[in-house]
């Protein structure tokens, strides 16, 4: 079994947390990973990717173009980036929230989450829109967008790994505090 | 052994450990920081390791202990190694007792840098033997080997990973802590005709270097690591061949599972170079592609084998203009270029027998299929956090200042992002340090601009502070503003003298910047909090008006290190949508929302900066506030 999933976002969204989760849910059933990600100048505020690569025979840890198994995108437009990722009949898990950048406040020019994702649906046929707002709202956390976005990813049955592996490695990484919310937000789009 | 999921950095952190190193310095720099982090973080009790001033103190304390027969390992970014290059391009000559890593991460794109220099002529340059990770598992095993071939020959060696090999990961098949080498260091022994460089022992020694750069050559022919692919009967027939080094090695693999195997020469030690390795490779082949990022390193080497041995194969790469040669190389443009140069060759009579065809069917689509063209996409260039109070500091002098003539002259770190609009306060920016001394070159040409030289804390410490003393004593006329944030932001918050915390976890005593000013004879040094903008403003009005060389020191922690203030919030039935906040700040937490302005609660920290600003009150909330 080989997957590539591609997580992205604006930074500190909590992609890389995401894609930690799932490396480690691998790494329990002893398949090899490999991941990259954005660190550094881009980290705050500008745009973040984790490319995860999961199976025998890898050597890069980044994937190529046309090869994702799975789009995990924290925002609409940057899912859009990252589309030419996808492979034909990829799956797309999108949070429908829009970031503004600053240079959209500056130059007084809004862009839409609508038009994103109208976009998308254009596009992907295996399309997962999720209230990202509602969720964190409903849960109480304005934190937890990144594991409600796992939780819709599992659905999918393509990430390689399944939600209870997720569950049991979150509550073996996190402080036994933060269990309960990230466990409502791993099963809320099953339950809603 | 066991597996853990492990970054590059880590990896090679864990391999020093595991290879039983006793001491590790270095500077902070991205993409090699969390190199000494993480054996601060897993180092067995007696290993020693500093953050130390820069790199050039880096380098001398790790030379010292390794004169001592310790095992060390020096961290630091491409461009610290020009910091470092002083000691480094003498200790070639002086050599070393116990084994020492020179540990410099090089940083194609560059993402996160200067330049776009290449660590693999400084080794050649300095003569040093050069090691080039592809992958974080090889790095791990890499700098075992390394530590061993730098005892043996008694001379330092460098690992040289690039950005991707840094901070990928994977899961890394690590040594358990009874595997690790124990290394007793002998301590010192005294030899003036060893230890003390002098002209006659540098002839000598210079003799000796390149006899056994040579041996190493062939040495490096035999290292495991330096490989044919595919094994030598199944390439026999063919007539192309690719010569890749580091990540670009593993996007040649990677796309060869599509193309079928192409004769493959992987170089993981570019210096010395494994010549009798090449000639083996080179034999039979009519074209070569060389895969490398940053300089045609491994591309010249064949060129110059090909030269020496009269081969006709014909060498292509960044010379000819096959391979771009400024950027990072992606997977996708390995892919194409390789898919192009073997495009002739037939699937038949490539190697792609055993061969998995995953890469077939993976890049089965591609952005073209995509049916209509995407929207715009925002632009999210990197901006200084909501909060931040290097923002305030800017704007502070930039309101001071308006109307008069001025430079300011910035430095590395966080606060370079001080170029963005629309705060623009960055006019130069080329170096550690030469945020204070550019200014002074500029008002020496032009006696009526103020300069001011902007430094943070931690790079006030590792080379701004000589730049000062040449200020004071050369009589320039200067504003030297200190921007100290407590931390060294930019890296990830390492400490520094300024902190009052080492690697080693002691708490010792600060350096206090405003007592190193005057201990230099700068009579005027005003701290101030940059927050309260008006006591901001007029401090500086009031030390640019002054002659000589004088300083502000804005002191207000990283955000990243202290907890928020509570969040402000927008009164509509205040504001009245002049958007001064927005035009003027540039805070990623002050958005525009259907024309109205919003302040984005997860984002902002409290620091008040915007509703200083509002010209009627209309920002309103957080602790200190109404």
């Amino acid at each position: 079994m080989n997957k590539n999933i591609v997580l992205c976002g604006v930074g500190g969204q909590g992609t890389v947390l995401a894609s930690k989760l799932l490396a480690a849910a691998a790494m329990e059933r002893e398949i090899p990973v490999m991941s990259a990600e954005t660190i550094g100048m881009a980290q705050r505020g500008g745009s973040v990717f984790s490319h995860l690569r999961m199976g025998d025979d890898l050597y890069s840890p980044m994937i190529g173009s046309g090869s994702a198994d799975v789009i995990i995108g924290f925002e609409p437009g940057e899912t859009v980036r990252m589309l030419p990722y996808l492979k034909k009949g990829g799956h797309v898990i999108v949070s429908s929230r829009a970031i503004m950048p600053v240079t959209a406040s500056l130059s007084k020019s809004s862009y839409s989450s609508e038009t994103m994702l109208s976009y998308l649906k254009e596009q992907v046929k295996n399309l997962t829109i999720v209230d990202g707002d509602l969720a964190c709202q409903q849960i109480g956390s304005p934190k937890v967008l990144n594991m409600v976005l796992l939780g819709a990813a599992a659905k999918t049955g393509e990430l390689g790994v399944t939600l209870d592996e997720i569950k049991e490695v979150m509550k073996k990484r996190l402080a036994p505090k933060f269990h309960e919310k990230n466990l409502q937000a791993l099963d809320w789009y099953q339950k809603n | 052994m066991h597996k853990e999921f492990l970054m590059g950095n880590e990896a090679i952190a864990l391999g020093a450990i595991a290879a039983g190193v006793n001491l590790v310095t270095g500077y902070p720099g991205t993409p090699s920081s969390e190199v000494l982090e993480t054996v601060a973080k897993r180092r067995p009790e007696d290993t020693y390791v500093e953050w130390s001033v820069n790199e050039k103190a880096a380098m001398e304390v790790a030379a010292g202990a390794a004169y001592s027969g310790a095992r060390v390992m020096v961290t630091m970014k491409q461009v610290g190694l020009n910091v470092a290059s002083d000691p480094l391009m003498s200790l070639e000559y002086i050599g070393v007792k116990g084994g020492m890593v020179v540990l410099v991460a090089d940083d194609p794109g560059p993402i996160s840098s200067q330049t776009e220099q290449d660590t693999r002529h400084f080794a050649a340059f300095s003569k040093l033997p050069c090691f080039d990770p592809s992958s974080a598992q090889e790095a791990y095993e890499m700098v075992q080997e390394a530590f061993a071939f730098s005892e043996q020959y008694g001379t330092p060696v460098f690992l040289r990973p690039t950005t991707r090999v840094c901070h990928g990961y994977a899961s890394v098949t690590v040594k358990d802590a009874e595997e690790y080498t124990v290394h007793k260091p002998e301590g010192f022994e005294k030899d003036s005709s060893r230890w003390v460089i002098f002209p006659r022992l540098s002839f000598a020694n210079h003799k000796k270097i390149e006899e056994r750069n040579e041996k190493l050559a062939d040495v490096f022919s035999g290292y495991e690591r330096n490989q044919i692919l595919p094994p030598c009967e199944e390439n026999s027939g063919l007539k192309k061949g690719i010569a890749a080094g580091g990540i670009s090695y593993t996007y040649a693999m990677e796309a060869m599972k599509a193309t079928g195997m192409a004769k493959t020469l992987k170089v993981a030690t570019p210096f010395p170079f494994p010549e009798a390795l090449a000639v083996e490779f080179l034999q039979g082949l009519d074209e070569v592609l060389c895969l490398e990022e940053l300089d045609p390193v491994i591309e010249k080497e064949l060129v110059y084998v090909c030269g020496k041995y009269h081969l006709s194969t014909k060498i292509m790469g960044k010379l000819t203009h096959d391979v771009k040669n400024a950027g990072e190389n992606s997977r996708d443009s390995v892919a194409e270029t390789i898919t192009a140069f073997l495009s002739d060759l037939g699937n038949d009579e490539s190697c792609s027998e055993g061969e998995t065809n995953t890469g077939a069917s993976e890049q089965e689509t591609s952005a073209s299929s995509r049916t209509a063209e995407p929207p715009a996409l925002p632009v999210r260039p990197p901006v200084l956090c909501a909060g931040c109070p290097h923002r305030a500091s800017f704007y502070a002098v930039k309101q001071a200042m308006k109307g008069k003539k001025s430079v300011f002259c910035g430095d590395i770190g966080c606060y370079t992002l001080g170029n963005a609009m629309p705060l623009d306060m960055v006019d130069t920016c080329l170096c550690m340090g030469a945020g204070v001394t550019i200014g002074q070159g500029i008002t020496k040409i032009e006696p009526d601009t103020t300069c001011f030289g902007f430094v943070g804390d931690s790079t006030f410490f590792a080379s701004a502070i000589t730049g000062v003393v040449n200020a004071v004593y050369n009589q320039a006329n200067m504003v030297l503003v200190v921007l100290d944030n407590s931390t060294t932001a930019m890296t990830g918050h390492q400490p520094h003298p300024g902190t009052g915390r080492t690697m080693m976890g002691e708490i010792v005593s600060k350096i206090n910047i405003e007592a190193v000013l005057r201990g230099i004879g700068l009579t005027t040094v005003e701290t101030v909090n940059p927050l309260e903008l008006d006591k901001a403003v007029s401090t500086v009005q009031r030390v640019a008006a002054e002659s000589g060389v004088k300083a502000i020191i804005f002191k207000s922690p990283c955000i990243a290190v202290v907890k928020p203030s509570g969040a402000l919030h927008v009164d509509p039935s205040r504001c009245i949508g002049c958007q001064k906040c927005i035009r003027q700040l540039g805070c990623p937490a002050v958005t525009l929302q259907d024309g109205m302005v919003r302040i984005d609660e997860g984002l902002c920290t409290g620091c008040t900066l915007c509703s200083q600003v509002c010209p009627v009150n209309a920002i309103v909330g957080g602790d200190n506030h109404e």
